[in-house]
């Protein structure tokens, strides 16, 4: 998002316009200003006070100062791990889907595309949950594909939901658009006369994707890379509906520790810690796509 | 949904003259081009199976198990609308999504040409803020506002005796903020798209700042205003994270009643509630992009018409 110039100032503007029209900006700006400041700001600073602190007998928060809180959510770092692992999988899964799809949104799809992209858009503003649940029914033993399984091998074992697999799969379905937008923008970009000049230069198909198409779509697949596995990260309905609660990640252990252990210190050390390693992977990304930038610019040259 | 591929080969050279080694390289390029349309084919199959399953299985004229297919019935619908515990959840949806909308689009504009208005270190601020809240983890947001209302009730209590409680204002307030900064992104990209000209012409035949505003900017404006409306009613309609935190008693919205549903077990109801929701969520969505694709025909911008770019843009 860019930032946009401030409007033209009339230089006539007198003393007492000048008064007016501060008036104005702030009395704009005044009512987003204190949402954040108490529904955003407020709760985070809490939290961040609150991991410090200890729980009270009865559960919440006893004003305190210590580490503890920090040290065994690092001792018990087990959901943070299997986040970790699956966010990372989930991310890796969405590039493999995501990848040939954009690249045949950008490259193929000529007269239908704006249909295509619609379509992808679609399912996107449709709820969440609904789209979660379904695989419920499409994954199931009754008549899914565990169902379909078992009928074939005769074994009545076989179950994919409330395993790894499934979440993996909800992961995938509810965010790989995130995954094909950006991919599919960088690629629509691409000088297709590269690839040309390329293969006329007898580099062949791999080589051309390789050292072309790959190096020009990466912005894309960093920044689609980011945005799914942000969301990943403090996934919650996904693991509880297709996981049964049993994939164990961040956003079950938070809701864990703050509601059912009203153990809020805990807790907030916990969400601290996830704040903290967003803001660290969202930094390394903005760094690396402006070195990124940089070293093109100088190949360019 | 299929793709058929619109080759591009034609742009290369023939091939008669290369021979064996051209045509092995024909082969290859004619399976990895099948490859793209099977793999674009298998994608759109994947994204749309489950939502078609749900749709479809709402019709199901059966009394047992959800998923063994008795007939096409659409009792069910009767059933979802009849049922009081549906109808409250849907009151209360509608209750929490507009006041939601309203005050985040008007938050979101006002903030959005407020900060054209401000010096560079007012923006940073707000910019920080805009992103927190969307980078932030929902189910952190969720649980800290949760903390924040749990503690600020108890201290409220403790010293004016007034007893406050969870219900449509704490959903509506925790709503606002993730849709005010969603409102700013999308209008403040609008803004830095216009063309400024026009606002200035305007204020050189001495419109006055008001009359600038509402002849020039809204009109250029609104087609965002419109999308965040949209947008934000959509996802306050459709959340399930935040709402389950700061919701109280009697304040359980559709999303609410679909997570309990799904928890005990889907029944044919639980999915012609949801299909009510998909139609009436994709529809609103559906006509909004429309309205945005007629209205940027009419006043002749090309290249960005609606939602879809709204996502695609950036």
């Amino acid at each position: 998002v860019a930032t946009p110039n401030s409007l033209p100032v009339r230089p006539e503007a007198a003393q007492p316009g000048r008064f007016r029209s501060r008036l104005l900006s702030t009395a704009l700006l005044l009512p987003a200003a204190i949402w954040y400041v108490v529904l955003l700001v407020a709760p985070l600073a809490i939290v961040i006070i609150f991991s410090f602190g200890s729980r009270a007998r009865n559960g919440g928060y006893t004003p305190g100062f210590s580490f503890d809180n920090y040290l065994r959510a690092i001792d018990k770092s087990d959901p943070f791990i299997t986040s970790l692992a699956m966010a990372a999988a989930g991310t890796i899964a969405c590039l493999l889907v995501g990848l040939p799809l954009a690249y045949f949104l950008a490259t193929r799809a000529s007269r239908r595309k704006g249909v295509l992209i619609l379509l992808l858009v679609v399912p996107f503003w449709t709820s969440f949950l609904i789209r979660t649940y379904a695989w419920l029914i499409v994954l199931g033993p009754d008549s899914g594909v565990a169902g379909w399984v078992n009928a074939i091998t005769g074994d009545d074992g076989f179950r994919i939901l409330g395993t790894p697999l499934a979440v993996l799969i909800g992961l995938v379905y509810g965010y790989l658009p995130l995954m094909v937008f950006p991919l599919y923008v960088t690629l629509e970009r691409m000088d297709r006369t590269l690839v040309e000049a390329s293969k006329d230069l007898g580099a062949g198909r791999w080589a051309t994707f390789r050292q072309i198409t790959l190096p020009v779509a990466l912005p894309g697949l960093v920044t689609g890379s980011i945005l799914v596995f942000i969301p990943m990260m403090g996934e919650y309905v996904i693991p509880q509906i297709l996981g049964y609660g049993r994939t164990y990640l961040m956003g079950n252990a938070l809701v864990t520790d703050f509601l059912e252990a009203r153990n809020w210190p805990s807790g907030a050390a916990r969400a601290v810690g996830l704040i903290v390693i967003m803001f660290v992977t969202i930094t390394a990304y903005l760094w690396f796509v402006n070195r990124g930038r940089r070293t093109r610019e100088v190949s360019v040259l | 949904v299929t793709a058929p591929a619109v080759s591009r080969e034609a742009v290369r050279p023939q091939p008669d003259r290369r021979g064996a080694e051209s045509r092995r390289a024909d082969r290859s390029t004619a399976l990895v081009e099948g490859w793209l349309r099977a793999h674009t084919a298998l994608v759109y199959a994947f994204l749309y199976l489950p939502i078609l399953v749900v749709i479809l299985f709402a019709f199901n004229d059966t009394t047992r198990r959800v998923t063994a297919w008795d007939g096409f019935s659409t009792k069910w619908f009767g059933i979802a609308f009849g049922d009081a515990v549906v109808q409250k959840a849907l009151l209360n949806s509608f209750i929490v999504a507009i006041p939601n909308a309203i005050l985040a689009t008007t938050f979101g504009t006002m903030a959005a040409l407020g900060l054209q208005r401000v010096g560079k270190r007012v923006r940073l601020v707000f910019d920080a803020l805009t992103y927190t809240s969307v980078i932030v983890p929902e189910i952190v947001i969720a649980l800290s506002t949760l903390v924040l209302f749990a503690t600020g009730f108890d201290l409220i209590e403790a010293w004016f005796g007034i007893k406050l409680n969870f219900g449509h204002p704490t959903i509506i307030a925790a709503h606002v903020l993730f849709n005010t900064s969603l409102v700013l992104l999308l209008v403040r990209a609008r803004l830095s798209g216009m063309d400024r000209t026009l606002v200035e012409a305007s204020s050189d035949l001495f419109a006055t700042p008001w009359r600038t505003f509402r002849q020039i900017t809204f009109p250029m404006l609104l087609p965002a205003i419109v999308a965040g409306f949209l947008l934000s009613f959509t996802f306050s309609f459709d959340d399930y994270v935040i709402t389950t935190f700061v919701s109280g008693p009697g304040s359980s919205t559709l999303p609410l009643f679909i997570f309990g549903q799904v928890k005990r077990g889907v029944t044919p109801e639980t999915n012609a509630v949801a299909t009510v929701i998909l139609v009436f969520t994709v529809g609103t969505l559906l006509i909004g992009q429309l309205l945005l694709m007629w209205q940027s025909r009419r006043t002749g911008r090309h290249g960005d018409s609606g939602m879809a770019s709204i996502v695609t843009d950036n």
